[in-house]
């Protein structure tokens, strides 16, 4: 079986989202980008339908901010393929724009499963993967936690919510953006990336139709103005422990 | 392009999803101010009667074996055809597993744009203006577009609509003899653990509790409070705690009396299952957190810290 799985490089959460100067978008200089954690699940799904049964997987990401990293990190983990789409990706690209730069990559390919991370926190537009499968015409499934191959295609475990799973079998190539892995990802040791860097082997080729249009305008991004925010209590450990027991005392939620 | 604002009626195993109605309540609004009607789109397969007491002027019924349960592709053939034809104005979608599915392929097919994870929308100057939630929570963006669009709508942002006598009419769907996919089973999680929506207090741990090791710092206080331990997605996709515990948009919804969140930033998909609980007290050290729009109660330190405190304290005072 062959797997293309499409990473993307995304802003870190953790940190502190500034706004640039017309307001429209996070400042991108200055921020860290990682490995979308969605696209980690997609990998990790990838490499356990290797790991089961063989298969042949190529990762493929445009070349956003430290996107060498995450592919080197892909190749450490068992991918067998890395291919950079390269480009001027440092304002941000679209999911329509991700999505027809994929297209344009997987039309010269042979492949029988394309995964991907079923959001990421940028998809403004959409999630990327469906508007992929939009585009080449191929049948999808999203918020997948389980990709196995199965006869003429892949079995997939789709989540409704609320403890209901859908079982859905797609024959032929498909595109299936994945919510979780059927196992958390693997760790793989900083000496491990250290060495595929070294080996090299990311193939480049130009990105093409990366300049299609998400066809929505950002007019301004701002924060939530919430209607209300929490009352942040103050003072070291024991005495926020000690006010927080006398709300839920006033409360009645403390037993006694 | 006609005004009219078509809904997706989202349902399962015989039932109109509550987003659905959600969906109608958006709808009446934008449909008000385009001048169009509200369209329910009800694809499915003898399912017709779910058309009934739909706060929709009117419902386009598709009939086929293949849109008996819900599969994307099928679906997504299915709406794109509709869309197409009939050129509305705008497409709300609900953002659940279905939505996150089909917004984007119909997206794609039909060559509207698509504005994603939407809480609000009108018109302004001919044009659709739209709130959407982006960066996990943390910002807000208004966008705009000016002709057609697919919108995919995150749970809670317009009240239900319900008790409407819409008219409906039978619509010709594609032909779907020929797709891909087929729908396997629904497969529904038996549990033999605690039931979290019944629970009066929740300890619940986020991505910040670091590790399966320290799930007992939680563990520790819930046993002192009486309460249970929950937790956030990461937190059980990592098998940190079992699947049943988890709290949001595809674990359970819960309501209880207190909803203590440590190291949880307070993602969309989080809040949409426990925003409703009493009291919310949050423990993050990021004060920028989106946790703290939804608590009542907050505090930046270190859950580390704060944990065994807050235990040492209850097992003095309940002693
Ligand atoms: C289709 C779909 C469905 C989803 N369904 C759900 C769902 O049902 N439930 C759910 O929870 N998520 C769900 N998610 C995931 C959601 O988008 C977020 O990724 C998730 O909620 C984040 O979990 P978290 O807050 O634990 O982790 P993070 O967002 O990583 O937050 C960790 C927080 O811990 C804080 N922290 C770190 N260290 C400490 C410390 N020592 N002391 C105090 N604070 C600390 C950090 O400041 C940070 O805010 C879903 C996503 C998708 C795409
Ligand atoms: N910005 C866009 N938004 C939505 N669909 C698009 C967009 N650009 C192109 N498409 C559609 O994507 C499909 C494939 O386009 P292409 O790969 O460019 O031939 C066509 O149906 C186009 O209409």
């Amino acid at each position: 079986m062959k797997i293309v799985v499409a990473l993307k490089q995304t802003v870190d959460l953790v940190e502190e989202l500034e706004l640039n100067d017309d307001g429209t978008d996070v400042e991108r200089e200055y921020l860290t980008f990682k490995l979308n954690e969605w696209d980690e699940q997609a990998l990790e799904e990838a490499l356990l339908i290797k790991d089961a049964s063989g298969a042949d997987v190529t990762v493929v990401a445009l070349a956003e901010t430290d996107v060498d990293q995450s592919l080197y990190g892909a190749l450490a983990k068992g991918a067998d393929r890395a291919v950079k789409l390269t480009g001027d990706f440092e304002a941000g690209v679209s999911s329509h724009a991700r999505a027809a730069a994929l297209a344009d990559f997987l039309r010269s390919e042979q492949f029988d499963l394309v995964l991907i991370g079923v959001q990421t926190p940028e998809d403004l537009d959409g999630q990327a993967g469906v508007i992929l499968a939009g585009r080449l015409g191929l049948p999808h499934a999203s918020v997948a936690v389980a990709v196995e191959p199965d006869g003429d295609g892949v079995k997939v475990s789709q989540e409704m919510g609320a403890g209901v799973t859908h079982e859905l079998h797609i024959s032929g190539p498909a595109v299936v953006g994945v919510q979780a892995a059927r196992q958390a990802p693997r760790y793989v040791p900083i000496s491990r990336i250290r060495a595929a860097m070294q080996a090299g082997g990311i193939e480049e080729q130009p990105a093409a139709g990366a300049d299609a249009k998400a066809g929505v305008t950002v007019r301004r991004m701002f924060a939530p103005e919430s209607s209300s925010h929490a009352e942040m209590l103050s003072g070291d450990a024991d005495a926020v422990a000690a006010r927080i027991i006398e709300i839920i005392r006033e409360r009645g939620a403390l037993r006694s | 392009m006609s005004e009219d604002v078509f809904v997706l009626v989202e349902h399962h195993a015989g039932a109109v999803s509550d987003a659905t109605h959600e969906l109608l309540g958006m709808a009446q609004g934008l449909a008000a101010q385009t001048g169009g009607t509200v369209v329910g789109c009800l694809l499915g397969s003898e399912a017709r009667g779910l058309a009934d007491g739909l706060a929709a002027d009117t419902v386009l019924y598709v009939d086929a074996p293949q849109l008996e349960a819900f599969v994307p592709e099928a679906y997504a053939a299915a709406l794109a055809a509709l869309v197409a034809e009939r050129d509305p104005r705008a497409l709300l979608i609900a953002n659940t597993t279905v939505g996150m599915d089909v917004a984007g392929a119909v997206s794609a097919r039909t060559g509207r744009p698509l504005i994603a994870y939407c809480s609000a929308i009108g018109v302004e100057d001919g044009a659709l203006v739209a709130t959407s939630q982006v960066y996990g929570g943390k910002l807000n963006a208004e966008v705009e577009t000016d002709g057609p669009a697919v919108v995919s709508v995150v749970g809670g942002s317009a009240p239900a609509a319900t008790g409407g006598s819409p008219s409906v009419e039978d619509v010709p769907g594609p032909d779907l003899s020929g797709i891909h996919t087929s729908f396997r089973a629904r497969v529904e999680a038996e549990s033999s653990d605690v039931d979290i929506t019944a629970q009066d207090i929740l300890v619940s741990v986020g991505r910040g509790i670091g590790g399966e090791d320290n799930i007992e710092l939680a563990q520790e206080l819930a046993d002192a409070l009486g309460a249970t331990v929950s937790g956030s997605r990461p937190v059980t996709d990592a098998g940190w705690l079992p699947k049943s515990r988890q709290v949001g948009k595809s674990g359970r919804k819960v309501k209880p009396k207190l909803y203590l969140a440590c190291g949880i930033s307070g993602a969309p998909e989080h809040l949409e299952g426990m925003g409703d609980a009493e009291l919310i007290i949050a423990i993050n050290t990021d004060e920028k957190a989106p946790i703290f729009d939804a608590a009542h109660y907050g505090s930046t330190i270190d859950l580390f810290d704060l944990l065994p405190a807050l235990t040492d304290q209850v097992k003095a005072v309940s002693a």
